[in-house]
């Protein structure tokens, strides 16, 4: 029986051992960009916006992989009204994250206002 | 021996169980994905320079469609209001031209010049040059001489009758003229097709139920209905005062439909459909906020 316990209390310290352990190089960079997208949020929902974008531009320069940072830059780029760059921000989550509607459904409101403003009517410029 | 065992098994599990709980606890707290709704407004940028200028003139419009609303008179009441409040040129207020008799006038002018007969009875009743402006397209422009041979019909019904008076946008020498009576503006113009439209079909509407326990219920049934109402085609074609060329034009199309039984107004359905197209013609000479919300991610 106290076999079983210290197997027991072995196993436990060993999950609690892993978790504490020393994360790999990309956990790193994520867990990085994670409190930049945070501190993003936080300084848009007050309206700092251009705050807000410097904090999306580094978690993306952090990590290059992480969707949801591309998503928040590319919301930040339109509200500041430099569609081009949300254009960009917008196509680089969805290639990252082809199956999150979130981003998909943004994108979607996104292009609805780039297609009044322009895009989709006949213009005539000589 | 045997007694204690079970017992002692049972807190093992217990312990095992909890540490389980609150690996899955942390699991679900590292890896939850958290969204944050935000209200966003986006800035559009004006899709012209109109820098230069600091008057405008809504000159008036080839109208047609509908008898029932007078298109042209409508459509530059309605943009010359929405200008004054709504951008920072200063709206000229001028009489409003009748292009369809300055574009009948300017056809007769071409033909007489290019020896060729009138074109098209459609033409013998056009009036005399309105406001003085009506003889515009005889400065040598080619563009209107070469088409000049194609009837300007009186009575536009259509899209096929306004296609004739396009080439009066393409008349620089009278636009000049005009913009160098009103000190150089910038000048709107285009053309308003205001059509009754029916249709009949299958449509979904809702309709309120009560179910078998009593409760309203909303639910959306499929019927057929006959519907009328109206289709909006304006094109708004923006020019430079200073030169008469064209700058830039847009074209757009709105239309609405009412229960056949319901008895609308044509001059209600224009102002409805009106002011769909509106603000997409106002963001043409001035910046406008989008307002929208938009799902940030964690």
């Amino acid at each position: 029986m106290h076999v079983r316990l210290a197997t027991v209390c072995t196993l436990v310290a060993t999950t609690l051992l892993t978790l504490m352990a020393p994360a790999p190089a990309w956990a790193d960079a994520r867990a990085d960009a994670k409190s930049q997208v945070d501190f993003g949020i936080n300084v848009a929902q007050r309206g700092l916006w251009r705050e807000a974008i410097y904090r999306w531009q580094k978690a993306t320069e952090l990590d290059p992989t992480y969707g949801a940072a591309f998503n928040d830059l590319a919301i930040a780029y339109e509200h500041e009204g430099q569609l081009d760059k949300a254009r960009k921000a917008y196509e680089r989550a969805i290639e990252l994250e082809p199956n999150n509607s979130q981003i998909q459904q943004n994108y979607e409101l996104f292009k609805e206002i780039n297609d009044r403003t322009g895009a989709g009517k006949e213009k005539n410029n000589p | 021996m045997t007694g204690p065992a079970p017992a002692k098994k049972r807190t093992i599990r217990r312990i095992a169980f909890t540490v389980g709980a609150a690996a899955l606890a942390l699991t679900a707290i590292a890896c939850g994905t958290d969204f944050y709704e935000i209200p966003i407004e986006t800035p559009i940028q004006p899709k012209l320079d109109v820098s230069a200028f600091q008057r405008v003139l809504v000159v008036g419009f080839v109208a047609g469609g509908s008898e029932d609303v007078d298109a042209n008179q409508e459509t530059v009441r309605l943009l010359r209001s929405q200008l004054r409040t709504k951008s920072s040129l200063k709206v000229i207020d001028a009489d409003i031209v009748p292009l369809i008799d300055v574009a009948q006038d300017q056809n007769k002018a071409a033909n007489a010049e290019e020896g060729a007969p009138p074109a098209g009875s459609a033409t013998s009743n056009g009036s005399a040059a309105a406001n003085g402006n009506g003889n515009g397209g005889t400065n040598g422009d080619h563009a209107a001489a070469q088409a000049a041979a194609m009837p300007l019909p009186k009575n536009i019904k259509d899209e096929k009758d306004l296609e004739p008076y396009e080439r009066l946008f393409a008349n620089t020498a009278y636009w000049k003229k005009l913009g160098e009576e009103y000190q150089n503006p910038l000048i709107v113009t285009g053309t308003v097709l205001f059509t009754p439209h029916s249709r009949s079909g299958m449509v979904t509407r809702e309709q309120e139920m009560i179910d078998a326990y009593g409760r309203h219920r909303v639910v959306p049934v499929r019927t057929y209905m006959d519907r009328k109402g109206f289709i909006l085609r304006p094109k708004f074609v923006f020019i430079d005062g200073r030169t008469g060329a064209t700058m830039y034009s847009e074209s757009h199309r709105e239309e609405i439909l009412y229960n056949s039984q319901q008895n609308t107004p044509a001059l209600s359905s224009y102002f409805e459909l009106m002011d769909r197209i509106v603000p997409d013609f106002l963001s043409a000479l001035s910046s406008q906020k989008i307002r929208g919300t938009r799902v940030l991610l964690k």
